[in-house]
């Protein structure tokens, strides 16, 4: 056990556990942000993005140890009062089916807006393909990226 | 009307006991032996609310809470169910709020998520829930006034009367609740719909986009354990010895315990549950045979030769009209097993004391569930609280409540509220999939091209009935034979979104598409010849199991959105299905396009009559997620055994469909104006079918096994 000092949604925490805990379990279990979703655990859905000094990242593989100083944003710290233009374009457009992919896909969708403000076609598949949709709510991810980048 | 707010709703209940005859009593969370948390959970925000019925109660700060019976899986009926409800009640939707209702046997019929029929089953109860409370508001406001019921209105939430008097149904709720409800109130005329058939977002967007903890997942309750149970590697193993004194002693480890093949390791937190995992020393024994999927291959190789046969339907003879057939076609089609792998893996939460038990989670089936933990635990049903979550997925996978079951008996046994979560591999290697089958298709057709026999046999492993025999082309055809066999294997299955038909339909479809190359003739055409001259079987009840002029709209819809009949571009294809199953007709045309040599699916064009939409936006979703959906299993999905154990595990090797593969989806919906039927699996079984029919006239090659893009079959890169 180590004790680590995050800065969450720019809250800071203090807590207790083993170096090899991913930051998914650390924000789920002991910081009670369970916002962020367990799909796979292994990179290969995307349902557990966070950003970490605004880049999107897999916090399933990410360890609590690897995270040092950085800025850890969460789905619960992505606007105060969830109107981020990509939390209001998801609403609008009515993406979500059974809803438990939608925190990654929002995390990711933010992260690229805030590096490419007006993404193309394929630019907003290639960042999006990282995130798996079980119930295929595909398109309108699609649709909602390209509104919230309207909205800006 | 200020004594309104002041009246609490425990006095409510306890007055409307005394004077509302046959009134519900609404949500009774208040009373004894229940825990309280379910009592905080419910009891909040509901000082002032006066309920009409199960359904519905309306509160004296003008806000209606509608209560939503059924588990909400992601096919929207939270959303959808309300909205009719809202819709008879003449209601404004910015004012409503819904509450997902636990388990209530006494107020509800059929709390399920399954077989696209809670929209059907609960349509007409649901506008009579409206309907009758909006009659007993005019009836309180026609009191008030002292003049007739008949010369009052409602207009969104407000009773009219033409002197100019007006009030608010939360003015009037207090008085409204305690007449008695009505009979036979009248229902709207569907062209007076406000609400039904509009796009209305899914009322848990603000939750599910800023995170807020409404899944199974997300439970938390101080002092509950975290656990996770392990099972037997392989089906056809079982639990031979265990070891877990390594992994009792690992940190936040309260106890490694074993309870039929289970092995569960309970904690304090997930991660360190996770790595405990890894200390438990337990093995393992053959108890019955370890199938692979060559000796799959190999049985359905067996039985399609021969084999225990149950004959499903045998119209004239089809041995004569094969034996008098100008023409004879024949294929074969093989689906793999699929995992449901929704994005929420199985979890549940049980808290179980001497003979009482609170149930929390993710279910789809919650009053089997409970009951079937009673049994279990001896307990009686009625000591048995649960609670619905949202839940992450269901695919007809969270019918089963195994998940449900084993947290409830692990609770029982280290006297503890717990938390079961199965991780990724769990849930994949967990079983209950859906059924690999084989089927064998014959048709005879005679000079004129026109199919005088037809012949399925079906061959499943685990699959129970791998046939519809009651389904088209039965009563089109007139020799038909229809034959299933069942192989009884240790690995486990069970519903997958549209059980059977998800592969049956496209695989007969395709089918369909030899046959009218066979004949001569046009695919679209053919069918529609078979339409015109179909007298459907009849089912139990006496009624025609198909009706074919509503197969013959969406044929004839996809057809003209397609341009089947016009002429296309060079390189353009196009491939066509059709299917009816869980009430409603699916057409679809799959465009494939080819230039230089490279193939890509394109779009699919879909025609859909369900009856009336009731959302517009949930409807849309559904189709639209059933085309993605199906697309992406038969391209990609498969599980494979070797000596019982599944060989993939997660999503790194299970493939899924991605965000960069879909096609365009064109969406046309039926309006015609008749009773709503469900849309959560409709427009999955015929996709298959489309596809490969396209595919099939851009490459030449017939793909009949899915996945489609199985190695060496040309067809990777197409999406
Ligand atoms: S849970 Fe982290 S990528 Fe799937
Ligand atoms: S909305 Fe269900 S997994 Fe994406």
């Amino acid at each position: 056990m180590a004790t680590y000092t995050l800065r969450v949604n720019g809250r800071t925490y203090t807590t207790d556990v083993a170096p090899d805990t991913p930051l998914l379990w650390v924000l789920r279990d002991h910081l009670r942000l369970t916002g962020t979703k367990y799909a796979c655990g292994v990179a290969a859905c995307g349902a557990c993005t966070v950003h970490l000094d605004g880049a999107a990242v897999r916090s399933c593989v990410m360890p609590v140890s690897a995270v040092g100083n950085a800025a850890v944003t969460t789905i619960e710290g992505l606007s105060e009062k969830g109107d981020h233009p990509v939390q209001r374009a998801w609403d609008e457009v009515d993406v979500p089916q059974c809803g438990y992919c939608q925190a990654g896909q929002i995390m990711t969708a933010a992260a690229l807006l805030q590096r490419n403000p007006n993404p193309g076609d394929e630019e907003i598949e290639q960042a999006m393909s990282g995130n798996l949709c079980r119930c295929g709510a595909y398109h309108r991810i699609r649709d909602a990226v390209k509104l919230a980048a309207k909205k800006g | 009307m200020q004594s309104s707010s002041t009246y609490s709703r425990r006095d409510f209940l306890k007055n409307s006991a005394l004077i509302g005859g046959g009134l519900f009593l609404g949500f009774d969370m208040l009373g004894s032996g229940r825990f309280d948390a379910a009592v905080a959970n419910s009891a909040a925000g509901l000082e002032g609310a006066f309920d009409f019925n199960a359904y519905l109660s309306i509160n004296s700060d003008g806000t209606a809470t509608i209560f939503s019976p059924n588990p909400e899986v992601g096919q929207g009926v939270k959303t959808s169910f309300p909205m009719t409800v809202a819709e008879e009640l003449d209601f404004d939707w910015k004012l409503v709020k819904v509450v997902q209702a636990p388990l209530d046997t006494v107020k509800f019929e059929r709390q399920v998520a399954g077989g696209s029929q809670s929209t059907p089953h609960s349509w007409k109860r649901l506008r009579q829930a409206g309907a009758t409370a909006r009659r007993m508001l005019m009836e309180a406001a026609a009191k008030r006034w002292g003049v007739d019921v008949a010369t009052c209105k409602t207009d969104k939430g407000v009773v009219r009367h033409p002197s100019g008097k007006q009030a608010t149904y939360g003015e009037l709720a207090a008085e409204a609740a305690k007449i008695a409800p009505p009979a036979d109130v009248p229902l709207k005329d569907p062209k007076d719909f406000r609400i039904i058939g509009t796009f209305v977002r899914n009322v848990d967007n603000h939750d599910i986009l800023t995170g807020k903890p409404i899944y199974g997942m997300d439970f938390y309750r101080e002092g509950m354990l975290i656990a996770m149970i392990q099972h037997p590697p392989a089906f056809g193993m079982k639990l031979k010895s265990l070891d877990g004194a390594a992994a009792k002693a690992m940190p936040g480890i309260v106890d490694v315990v074993s309870f039929k093949n289970n092995v569960a390791v309970v904690g304090k937190t997930t991660w360190e549950v996770m790595k405990a995992r890894e200390a438990v020393k337990a093995e393992y024994e053959k108890e019955a045979d370890l199938e692979s999927t060559a000796d799959h291959d190999r049985i359905f190789k067996e039985l399609m030769a021969g084999g225990e046969t149950q004959v499903k339907r045998k119209d004239g003879d089809t041995a004569a009209a094969f034996a008098a057939a100008a023409k004879i076609v024949e294929a074969e089609f093989q689906c793999p097993f699929l995992s449901h792998a929704p994005m929420e893996p199985m979890n549940f939460f049980a808290d179980v004391r001497g003979d009482r038990a609170e149930l929390i989670g993710p279910v789809q089936t919650p009053q089997s569930a409970r009951d079937q933990i009673a049994k279990l635990l001896n307990i009686p049903a009625e000591n048995i609280t649960l609670q619905l979550m949202r839940i992450g997925g269901g695919f007809g996978r969270r019918l089963r409540p195994d998940y449900a079951l084993e947290t409830a008996e692990l609770s029982s046994i280290i006297k503890a509220p717990v938390k079961v979560i199965w991780t990724r591999e769990d849930d994949m290697t967990g079983g209950i999939y859906r059924p690999a089958a084989r089927y064998r298709f014959r048709a005879a057709l005679d000079k004129a091209g026109n199919i005088t026999g037809y012949e399925l046999r079906g061959v499943g492993i685990n699959a129970g009935n791998p046939v519809r025999e009651n389904n088209f082309p039965a009563g089109a055809v007139p020799n038909v034979l229809i034959e299933a066999v069942d192989h009884k294997s240790p690995i486990t299955t069970g519903p997958w979104r549209a059980p059977i038909t998800n592969f049956l339909a496209g695989a007969e479809q395709t089918f369909f598409d030899e046959v009218a190359e066979a004949a001569g003739k046009d695919p679209v055409t053919m069918r529609l010849e078979l339409f015109r001259q179909a007298q459907p079987p009849l089912n139990n009840e006496g009624k025609p199991t198909y009706d074919p002029q509503r197969f013959i709209k969406v044929i004839e819809l996809a057809a003209e959105k397609s341009g089947w009949f016009k002429k296309r571009k060079k390189g353009v294809h196009l491939g066509f299905s059709v299917y009816y199953s869980h009430l409603t007709y699916v057409a679809q045309v799959a465009e494939v396009v080819k230039r230089k040599g490279k193939v890509s699916l394109q779009k699919v064009y879909c025609a859909v009559d369900c009856g009336i939409v009731v959302n517009k936006s949930g409807a849309l979703n559904q189709v639209v997620g059933s085309i993605v959906d199906g697309l992406g299993h038969a391209m990609y999905g498969q599980l494979t055994f070797k000596d019982g154990e599944p060989e993939q595990k997660n999503f790194n090797t299970y493939r899924l469909i991605r965000i960069n593969e879909i096609p365009e989806v064109e969406v046309y919906f039926v309006d015609n104006g008749i009773d709503p039927t469900g849309l959560g699996e409709p427009a999955l079984p015929p996709l298959s079918g489309a596809v490969a029919n396209a595919l099939y006239k851009a490459t030449g090659k017939r793909v009949r096994n899915q996945p489609f893009a199985a190695e060496g079959n040309g067809m990777e890169g197409i999406l």
